[in-house]
């Protein structure tokens, strides 16, 4: 140590090892080139599977919730909707792969808003990467846990009886589908994520976003019977369109401008929102 | 000062606010390469705001600054290759465990997987964290953590690093070990920042000192000259029973004309250049049967510089206290 450290008054030997690893680990470090976009992207989707390895309690909200959803509306209103819960099933399993997907990206906003009551974010913050590595990063993540909440609901709903005629290969496309639109609306709560002040005001918010949204679609039901005004809503609200598509892929009588429109919607939501959350979160 | 070494900081009437705020208000700063630079201020000084800036975290809303040659505004890209920050609030993420962290910002800094574990390991190794290296950061105590931090700031090194109170809440032993990692990474050729509220951290670690208060900069120089420039030099006078620090400042009020109660209950000073005032101040308190462990005439601590820049010390934080340094020494 040099003359400068000798008013430290807990010098022991061990601080002198220490001391001397120090130097070592300061002296080897030539500086790597620049991580890649996508290099950096993937680490921060690695730091959102870690979080989930270490607090795999928030796996419970893609997975009980919709087994709540697919148990509820199966058996409670299966029958009085669509006369039988088999048939009903195979018309509401997509459309409750479509809700409880949707719902959970609303806690992508969620946690990056309360991501942001932490000093790492700074730290991320002054990172030379690519601006929106953190959060497409994240958002990758999330997209992990929808596999993992959509795995769910399908095996579950096989097992009660539901019949996809397009087999598995049907029903993967429809999953990647409803992912991909979700990742495009997770942008949306994103951008609440940095607008608003608490993680529960994101909550609320968000809810009272894709509650009515969902509920205004024919994921529970035809949308036949409805009076023609929020018939003409339902018909073009883009989770109706999103659940129509999934079914048809999963029971192979899908209609390719359904699926163009829900990948437009997302590509469209992704390129409002993605350069705003960018954006909000580079401001700080 | 012969060779001047080149800045690694320069900045100039740099001000942000934040509504009606005016968080930091024309800060002038110039940071020699291969210094430690201390920034002492008490709590809302704006000393976190300046880091945010300089770090190119937030925009100034006027005055430029450049980082290592490059402008904080117009290169920041640049300027975040060469930096890096280790914020006040520990900027580790706490729901990981502590190799993870290290990983996470190796991967992020361009290594490769595999030497972001070696990397990782290597600085677990130094920085004496090895056995805690696969708890997650929230059951670490707070020395731990800030090791941490600082290890995280240096997975590649740095040329300018931003330190904002490394120490607060650490016990002396951790505070001392921060320290000799803050002067072991000097001593290899990284230039610091270091946000302080503690005078003493300032006086141990930092070639040059600004005193910032109220978002702007009153008072910048060595630790020595600082303590110059509030008079000459001080008695400092400890005594056996803190009890008597009353009767005892009394005394050195008559003597000496003034008296600053330090911190430490049983510890009092007062300005005195010449040591036969000094004796004679000693005397008399033996008169008053004030009991005295111990005195030394020598430069007034930092506490007292501060008192005298803003005419509050840096703990009480008063409303009406900027009080003009002219004023003060021509009181
Ligand atoms: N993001 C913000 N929004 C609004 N006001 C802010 C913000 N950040 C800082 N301020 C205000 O700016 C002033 C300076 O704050 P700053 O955090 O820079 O002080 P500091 O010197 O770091 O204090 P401390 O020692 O407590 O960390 C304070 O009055 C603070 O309330
Ligand atoms: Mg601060």
């Amino acid at each position: 140590m040099s003359t400068r450290t000798s008013h430290a008054q807990t010098s022991t030997p061990a601080a002198g090892e220490e001391t001397a690893a120090l130097r070592r680990a300061l002296a080897s470090t030539p500086r790597p080139p620049r991580a890649s976009a996508v290099q950096a992207t993937l680490a921060f989707g690695w730091r959102g599977m870690l979080k989930v390895k270490h607090v795999p309690e928030q796996l419970l909200d893609v997975t009980i919730t919709p087994v709540m959803f697919v148990l509820m509306f199966t058996y409670l209103f299966g029958g009085a909707i669509a006369g039988s819960t088999g048939e009903y099933l195979d018309y509401i399993l997509p459309g409750v792969l479509v809700m409880s997907i949707l719902f959970t990206t609303v806690y992508s906003g969620v946690a990056l808003n309360t991501d942001l009551t932490k000093g790492v974010v700074d730290r991320f913050r002054s990172l030379p990467v690519w601006r929106p590595a953190p959060l497409v990063g994240a958002l990758l993540g999330d997209a992990a846990r929808y596999l993992v909440g959509g795995t769910v609901i399908v095996v579950l709903g096989l097992a009660l009886g539901f019949r996809p005629g397009a087999g598995i290969g049907g029903v993967l496309a429809a999953m990647a589908l409803v992912i991909v639109f979700a990742f495009g609306l997770s942008w949306v709560f994103t951008t609440l994520g940095l607008l608003l002040r608490s993680p529960s005001a994101v909550m609320n918010a968000g809810f009272m976003g894709i509650f009515p949204l969902t509920f205004l679609s024919n994921v529970f039901v035809e949308p036949e019977t409805l009076p023609a005004g929020l018939r003409a809503f339902v018909d073009v609200n883009p989770i109706s369109i999103l659940a129509t598509a999934s079914r048809g892929l999963m029971h192979g009588n899908a209609d390719p401008t359904e699926i163009v429109i829900v990948l437009a919607t997302a590509a469209a939501l992704t390129a409002i929102f993605a350069p705003l959350t960018t954006r909000l979160y580079r401001r700080g | 000062m012969t060779t001047q070494p080149p800045l690694a900081i320069e900045a100039t009437g740099l001000v942000k606010s934040f509504g009606e705020t005016c968080a930091v208000d024309g800060v002038d700063l110039a940071v020699r390469s291969g210094s430690v630079y201390g920034v002492l201020g008490p709590n809302g000084a704006g000393k976190t705001t300046t880091i945010r800036v300089l770090a190119t975290l937030l925009r100034p809303d006027a005055g430029s600054a450049r980082v290592l040659g490059h402008d904080i505004v117009r290169e920041a890209e640049a300027v975040r290759e060469l930096v890096s920050l280790t914020g006040q609030l520990a900027s580790v993420d706490e729901d990981l465990s502590g190799q993870e962290n290290l990983v996470l910002l190796g991967l992020l800094l361009g290594l490769k997987r595999r030497a972001a574990k070696a990397r990782a390991g290597e600085l677990l190794t130094a920085f004496g964290l090895a056995e805690a290296s696969g708890k997650l950061v929230k059951h670490y105590s707070g020395g731990m953590r800030r090791r941490l931090d600082i290890a995280a700031s240096i997975v590649v090194t740095p040329q300018l690093m931003f330190l904002d109170e490394p120490t607060t809440g650490l016990d002396p032993r951790s505070r001392n070990q921060v320290w000799d990692i803050v002067r072991t990474l000097v001593a290899e050729g990284t230039t610091i920042l270091l946000c302080t509220q503690y005078l003493d951290e300032a006086d141990q670690l930092a070639d040059r000192i600004a005193v910032i208060d109220r978002g702007t900069v009153i008072a910048e120089g060595t630790p020595g000259e600082l303590k110059a420039s509030v008079g000459s030099r001080a008695l400092h006078v400890r005594l056996l029973d803190p009890d008597q620090r009353p009767e005892a400042a009394r005394v050195l009020e008559r003597e000496l004309g003034s008296v600053h109660l330090e911190a430490d209950p049983a510890a009092l000073s007062g300005p005195c250049s010449d040591a036969d005032r000094a004796a004679e101040a000693v005397a008399e308190l033996g008169r008053a049967s004030v009991r005295i462990g111990g005195f030394s005439l020598g430069q007034p601590s930092l506490d007292e510089v501060f008192l005298a820049l803003t005419g509050h010390t840096a703990e009480e934080q008063t409303e009406d206290g900027a009080a003009d340094l002219h004023e003060e020494q021509a009181a």
